[in-house]
């Protein structure tokens, strides 16, 4: 196995008295691709939010890259290069897109001048299709090209780990297949991603591996054909009840 | 874009020379009214730092004021030198305001708003309790200077003029450069700008200071230009309300829109307050009304507007 | 027992606090405007009780109903000509027009009734309740007991008529809540309005207790914000509990740093809970 670019060991988060993550303990490859998936409310962006340092954890332990960043305010773990898209996409609406981009560039991604961070932010934005949108005003964007723009956002930054929330709900199958070649040419491009996701196809066809929440918990983790079969999933997903009957015609 | 930043540098130095030279021909009613408008410029542009790019809706303008002005007035009476009292009521208000940044900048919206408020009124009543110090409520005189009226008019014109310009400068800079661009991040959404990488607490308390110390120091000059100060006078809310009306009227987060403001707001003084002696703050309440309810961005985006329309035609 | 005197005196503070900051607490919750207006609704509610007073013998615990009437009426129709058009826009906005409104109407006042103070007095007091050592005013418990029954009034109101649970619901959601067919626009013009007449009848109880002046204003404005910030916004019992404590803590540390710091008092205190705990004392997260 190659070595863990990121670590939680035992992470929670409590929000008054419910724990939206409970006792999380992964690790996350260098290089891999790996799918997060579980039923709504399962904590799935919690958990992106207690990595990021926008809702810290309260008990536990993130490490990356040998850091220790449980306490790390969220700007600094951005700089450190975890990058993070929104399920409910975030420009700075009055900007263009091109300062949407810059900004990632400027301030996580090490741009020594404005120049250079703009110069950057053309690059991703080539990279993701939006160079010809470059000088609109990111209010402007349909959703698809909003999701695009949090990708090139967030690619500015230079991250070694990338987590995508959900970057594919609302948009038609052409732009799912868009976004996924995307995706394919970021990992080929040697970042680590974490894709949090709703569409199963998504998820198979782009990860190594699969961890799955539940309740805060993490409840089945491995490949993914595996780990969609077992019934603990099965179970999360579908009720107990679906889970018997389907391990009672299998058995 | 070199070119532009040097076309924007020698606009400056030509505007400030002649804003230094012309209004010396108009006497010292003229002179006056230029200091005043300089301080009102000075007020805005700073306040067009916090309230303006970051979009916090800082009501602190009077407690940096009056802060200033009581450290350069009571230092002045201590026989140090007037510019180190001056320079000295700068710090001051900056350092008072990198402390209160770490207490309230946290705090957003209406709650950041009410804070910065309320710190005025606590300071006046702290001066009131420091009677030995300050003169409490009585009030504190200032050593006049050594000049006649004529030179006066001028020193303290060419002084807060000075002050503008730095404030101006400092602003250009801020506008153009990394902080300026992190503060539009700011405004328009912080917590996705803290994903960004961006410091929002450095960039805020950094646009907080900034806010503070040029008023500081024009405090302090106003204590010296007045002779007497008091806490009514120099904590009044106006002070803070001032600056903000400004900036509207000019437009916010724009270079020049606090300098177009500071002029109306002055002419609209002059006018107004000389035919409605008793409703002048009426007066300004209807300005405000007016203003918030047809040109909320203010009349430079009104004259873009009639530009753009020109240039389409 | 001094502390007993200091605690009653405290607790009738508390009262008035309430009332003076329910309304404000109102609005702030559900339109998500602060008001700047408050202090001088508030007055101008003292004002009228004085006049009616003066001129038609009516007892200012009785002008709470044409006060209230007065204030309701001018709140709406503030509400619908002038904020209602901006109350969806931005803090700064909507605080920067209930500012220049409040110069007008301050000013009017002042140009109207001058500066100068006055007071209600009485011809026939109340008599003074005392208990052992403990000695409250006749008409000021009155006014405090009347104050409380307003506030619990508004409570009632929010909680039990039509219009309050419509009130309520604009509060939770104002887009879910016009989608259910409530007019929002004529609720927040109620809103206000109820706000107002909150000010004008708190402002009939406290002519007979405070000086009246325009100027007095900003006062009571800071101690509807100190209230507010104490108890949590827009919520009825917050305004209560935060009134009690201000009254209280007003009334305890002006006795024991003398009498003239206790506003500094109660905004450092404000400063300090903004700091600690912005949600206020009862955690109940504020509006933005």
């Amino acid at each position: 196995m190659r070595g863990a670019l990121l670590e939680l060991e035992g992470v929670e988060r409590r929000f008054g008295g419910l724990k939206a993550v409970d006792g999380v303990t992964v690790s996350i490859a260098r290089g891999e691709i790996i799918g997060l998936i579980g039923p709504n409310g399962a904590g799935k962006t919690t958990l992106i939010n207690t990595i990021t340092g926008v809702h810290p954890a309260t008990a536990g332990r993130i490490v990356f890259e040998g850091r220790d960043i449980t306490r790390l305010k969220p700007h600094v773990i951005a700089g450190l290069g975890l990058a993070r898209t929104f399920q409910i996409v975030q420009p700075f609406p009055a900007m263009t897109v091109l300062e949407n981009v810059t900004a990632g560039a400027l301030f996580a991604g090490g741009a020594p001048t404005m120049k250079a961070a703009q110069e950057a932010a053309m690059e991703r934005l080539e990279f993701t299709g939006l160079a010809a949108h470059a000088s609109k005003p990111a209010s402007t964007l349909t959703l698809a090209q909003r999701k695009r723009l949090e990708l090139a956002k967030s690619l500015a930054m230079k991250p070694r780990l990338l987590m995508l929330d959900e970057v594919n709900a609302g948009l038609n199958s052409s732009e799912v297949d868009d976004a996924l070649d995307i995706i394919r040419r970021i990992a080929a491009s040697g970042v680590t991603i974490l894709v949090v996701e709703h569409l199963m196809k998504v998820v198979l066809s782009v990860s190594q591996r699969i961890i799955v929440l539940h309740h805060g918990q993490l409840i089945a983790e491995g490949e993914p054909k595996a780990v969609l079969s077992s019934p603990a999933v099965i179970e999360a997903y579908l009720g107990s009840r679906y889970a018997d009957r389907i391990a009672g015609g299998a058995g | 874009m070199t070119r532009n930043v040097i076309t924007t540098w020698i606009a400056f130095a030509v505007g400030i020379a002649l804003c230094a030279v012309l209004p010396i021909f108009g006497g010292n009613y003229t002179l006056r009214l230029a200091t005043t408008v300089a301080m009102y410029a000075v007020l805005a542009q700073s306040w067009n730092f916090i309230g303006g790019l970051a979009a916090y809706p800082s009501f602190a303008t009077a407690a940096f004021f009056g802060l200033g002005a009581y450290i350069s007035a009571v230092l002045q009476t201590k026989g140090v030198p007037l510019y180190w009292t001056w320079v000295l009521g700068g710090l001051g208000a900056a350092l008072f305001a990198a402390f209160l940044g770490g207490a309230i900048l946290h705090l957003r919206g209406h709650y950041f708003a009410i804070a910065s408020l309320v710190v005025a009124e606590v300071l006046r009543e702290l001066i009131n309790t420091t009677p030995d110090l300050t003169g409490g409520g009585m009030g504190l005189n200032v050593p006049a200077l050594k000049m006649s009226v004529g030179e006066q008019a001028q020193f303290f014109y060419h002084a807060m003029l000075a002050l503008f310009a730095i404030s101006l400068a400092t602003a250009i800079f801020v506008h153009r450069g990394k902080s300026g661009f992190a503060l539009q991040c700011i405004k328009q959404n912080e917590d996705a700008a803290s994903i960004l990488g961006v410091n929002a607490y450095a960039y805020k308390s950094l646009a907080f200071v900034l806010s503070a110390v040029f008023v500081g120091a024009a405090g302090g000059m106003y204590a010296t230009w007045t002779r007497y100060i008091d806490p009514t006078d120099v904590f009044d809310v106006l002070l803070s309300v001032k600056p903000l009306v400004m900036v509207l009227l000019g437009g916010v987060g724009t270079l020049l829109g606090p300098v177009v403001g500071a002029f109306i707001l002055l002419a609209l003084e002059e006018v107004v307050w000389r035919n409605f002696l008793t409703m002048h703050a009426a007066a300004l309440g209807v300005i405000i009304v007016a203003l918030v309810l047809y040109l909320p961005n203010g009349l430079m985006s009104l004259v873009r507007e009639i530009a753009r329309r020109r240039g389409r035609a | 027992m001094i502390y007993l005197q200091l605690l009653a005196n405290g607790i009738v503070l508390g009262g008035l606090y309430a009332a003076i900051a329910a309304g404000f607490s109102l609005v702030w919750g559900v339109l998500n405007v602060i008001n700047i207006l408050h202090g001088s609704f508030i007055v101008l509610g003292s004002y009228i009780a004085f006049f009616l007073y003066a001129y038609a013998g009516l007892h200012p615990f009785l002008a709470i109903v044409p006060a209230g009437i007065v204030l309701f009426a001018l709140g709406w129709a503030l509400q619908t000509v002038f904020i209602n058009r901006v109350v969806t826009a931005p803090v700064l906005i909507t605080l920067t027009l209930t500012f220049g409104l409040d110069l007008v109407l301050n000013n009017a006042m002042l140009v109207a009734f001058t500066a100068d103070y006055r007071k209600v007095n009485l011809a026939t007091p109340l008599p003074a309740l005392e208990l052992g050592s403990v000695f409250i005013p006749g008409d000021k418990l009155a006014a405090m007991v009347l104050a409380v029954a307003l506030t619990y009034g508004l409570y009632r109101l929010l909680g039990d008529s039509n219009v309050g649970r419509a009130i309520v619901a604009v509060r939770m959601d104002r887009e879910a809540a016009s989608l259910m067919g409530v007019e929002v626009k004529q609720i927040n013009a109620i809103t206000f309005g109820i706000g107002a007449l909150m000010a004008g009848a708190a402002g009939a109880l406290l002519s007979i207790i405070y000086p009246i002046s325009p100027i007095n204003s900003t006062l009571f404005l800071g101690k509807a914000f100190v209230v507010c910030v104490l108890g949590g916004l827009g919520s009825v019992p917050g305004a209560l509990v935060g009134g009690l404590a201000l009254g209280l803590l007003e009334s305890l540390g002006g006795y024991a740093l003398g009498p003239e710091h206790s506003v500094t008092l109660s905004f450092s205190l404000l400063l300090l809970l903004l700091f600690v705990r912005p949600s206020g004392l009862l955690g109940r997260r504020g509006y933005e």
